[in-house]
């Protein structure tokens, strides 16, 4: 059974539908206990870092996510949390892997970021066990859809792919059993859900 | 590279698209999910569904319909109309509505600009702004262009921004149904004081209309009814002539 870890983030109900969409078996929960003996864990988000964080706190989810051997997969919001510190609202995150979540510069571009941009994927991601059986055979010029203020930088030794917007960026990072896509596989088409239904089956 | 994206609008009244459709092949041409579903399949970047049933109570149906397109496209989708306080917005966003597009309300009472971006995040915050030029500037209109209020629209989006807007969907009223083009004066004009993406919308007649508003009129998307719904251009034609002429469109 997928958990998908319901702690009032945005875009849960479209990551549910997605999954229902590729019969996935799969549920919501906010249960420490729960999401502690998933088979897999996906962990969704819209919205600022700060508030999900104190969720996932308040609801006794951080340890529980930090110690997963289970194949996991943050989204958007969700990849930025496996980070250990977040620039919007200086927020201590989850600290699985290294670096600070940055904020793009309004000066070089819009922001938020707000649509369909490529990732250009790393052959560390391709040859990753885990990710690899997720992105490798991705058509490069495939695009996903973002949206989002705060980023990735692409110096981190998780980056498996990396996006241009102002700047480049991870936009895909992979970490053991944790997988993090900043752009929404939910609403990217046909290729998020052939990304998403990758990860059903892996 | 960032593509600009191209958004079909539906009018939907009592839970059916009510303007413009001449699909052939459709069971049903009404039905805003089945609609829905072609242009997404067509290669649609996002969706817009403009409610406008005339009564609150009729306007409960709404849920369904978005809850039945949420299970079907997988892109992002906005609803717009008659929204007006923070649980109309809750509920539509757990439906499965990506975004919301605030109107009429917003102009009422700015406030709710800022409660719901604080609330639910910017990114799902669309403010519609209906303007129509008036001596050398350009007046903000409300209830579906019937109201004319006092506010000046370049001010009127530049507060809404400040207010923590996540984006312009910006319908010049001069130019709408006239399928003459944009009002590129005006999306320059405001592309030249915002820091958020405007979406074009009014006026769109042809693909070389949609090249000068992402061009000229410097536009992040084009919204564009008639020109898809009556089939004289493929979402795939629009975006291969955009792409020939060096435009970014995901394709």
């Amino acid at each position: 059974m997928i958990v998908v870890v319901d702690y009032r983030a945005g875009n849960l109900y479209n990551v549910g539908n997605a999954l229902k969409h590729l019969k996935a078996d799969f549920s919501f929960s906010g249960d420490p206990g729960v999401v502690a003996k998933a088979d897999k864990v996906i962990l969704p988000g819209v919205g600022s870092a700060r508030a999900a964080m104190t969720s996932l706190a308040t609801q006794g989810l951080c340890d529980v996510i930090r110690g997963l051997k289970v194949p996991f997969l943050g989204i958007c919001l969700g990849l930025q949390l496996l980070f250990e510190r977040s620039e919007e609202d200086d927020t201590e995150c989850l600290g699985i892997l290294p670096g600070t979540i940055r904020r793009f510069d309004s000066e070089l571009t819009k922001v938020p970021q707000i649509g369909w941009n490529q990732v250009a994927w790393r052959k560390e991601g391709l040859l990753d066990p885990f990710a690899g059986q997720i992105v490798s055979g991705i058509p490069e010029a495939s695009y996903f859809y973002f949206v989002h203020s705060y980023y990735a930088p692409s110096n981190n030794g998780s980056t498996i792919g990396t996006t241009v917007y102002g700047e480049e960026y991870s936009s895909a990072v992979v970490s053991g059993n944790f997988l993090g896509l900043q752009f929404h596989p939910e609403r990217s088409g046909e290729v998020g859900l052939e990304l998403l239904r990758r990860f059903v089956v892996c | 590279m960032l593509a600009k994206r191209i958004i079909p609008c539906l009018d939907v009244a009592d839970g059916r698209v009510v303007k413009g459709v001449n699909f052939v092949d459709l069971k049903d041409a009404g039905d805003p999910v089945e609609l829905g579903e072609r242009y997404y399949l067509e290669g649609a970047d996002e969706l817009v569904f403009l409610d406008i049933t005339a009564t609150v109570e009729k306007r409960k149906t709404v849920i369904d319909w978005v809850r039945r397109v949420a299970d079907t496209i997988f892109i992002p989708f906005t609803v717009g109309g008659g929204i007006s306080s923070l649980e109309a917005i809750s509920n539509l966003l757990r439906a499965g509505a990506d975004k919301v597009s605030l109107n009429s309300a917003a102009v009422r009472n700015p406030q709710l600009i800022r409660e719901a971006a604080a609330a639910f995040g910017s990114q799902c915050i669309v403010i519609a702004v209906d303007a129509k030029r008036s001596g050398n500037q350009w007046k903000v209109f409300t209830g579906g262009g019937r109201f004319e209020t006092e506010r000046d629209a370049l001010e009127w989006i530049e507060e809404a921004e400040n207010l923590g807007a996540g984006e312009i969907l910006l319908t010049s009223m001069d130019r709408d149904g006239t399928q003459v083009g944009y009002d590129l004066v005006l999306l320059k004009e405001v592309a030249d004081r915002t820091r958020i993406p405007v979406i074009a919308s009014g006026g769109a007649g042809s693909p070389e209309h949609l090249l000068s508003a992402l061009r000229e009129g410097e536009a992040d998307a084009v919204l564009a009814a008639s020109i898809f719904h009556y089939e004289r251009y493929s979402i795939a034609e629009v975006k291969e002539f955009l792409s020939k002429e060096g435009v970014v469109v995901r394709q």
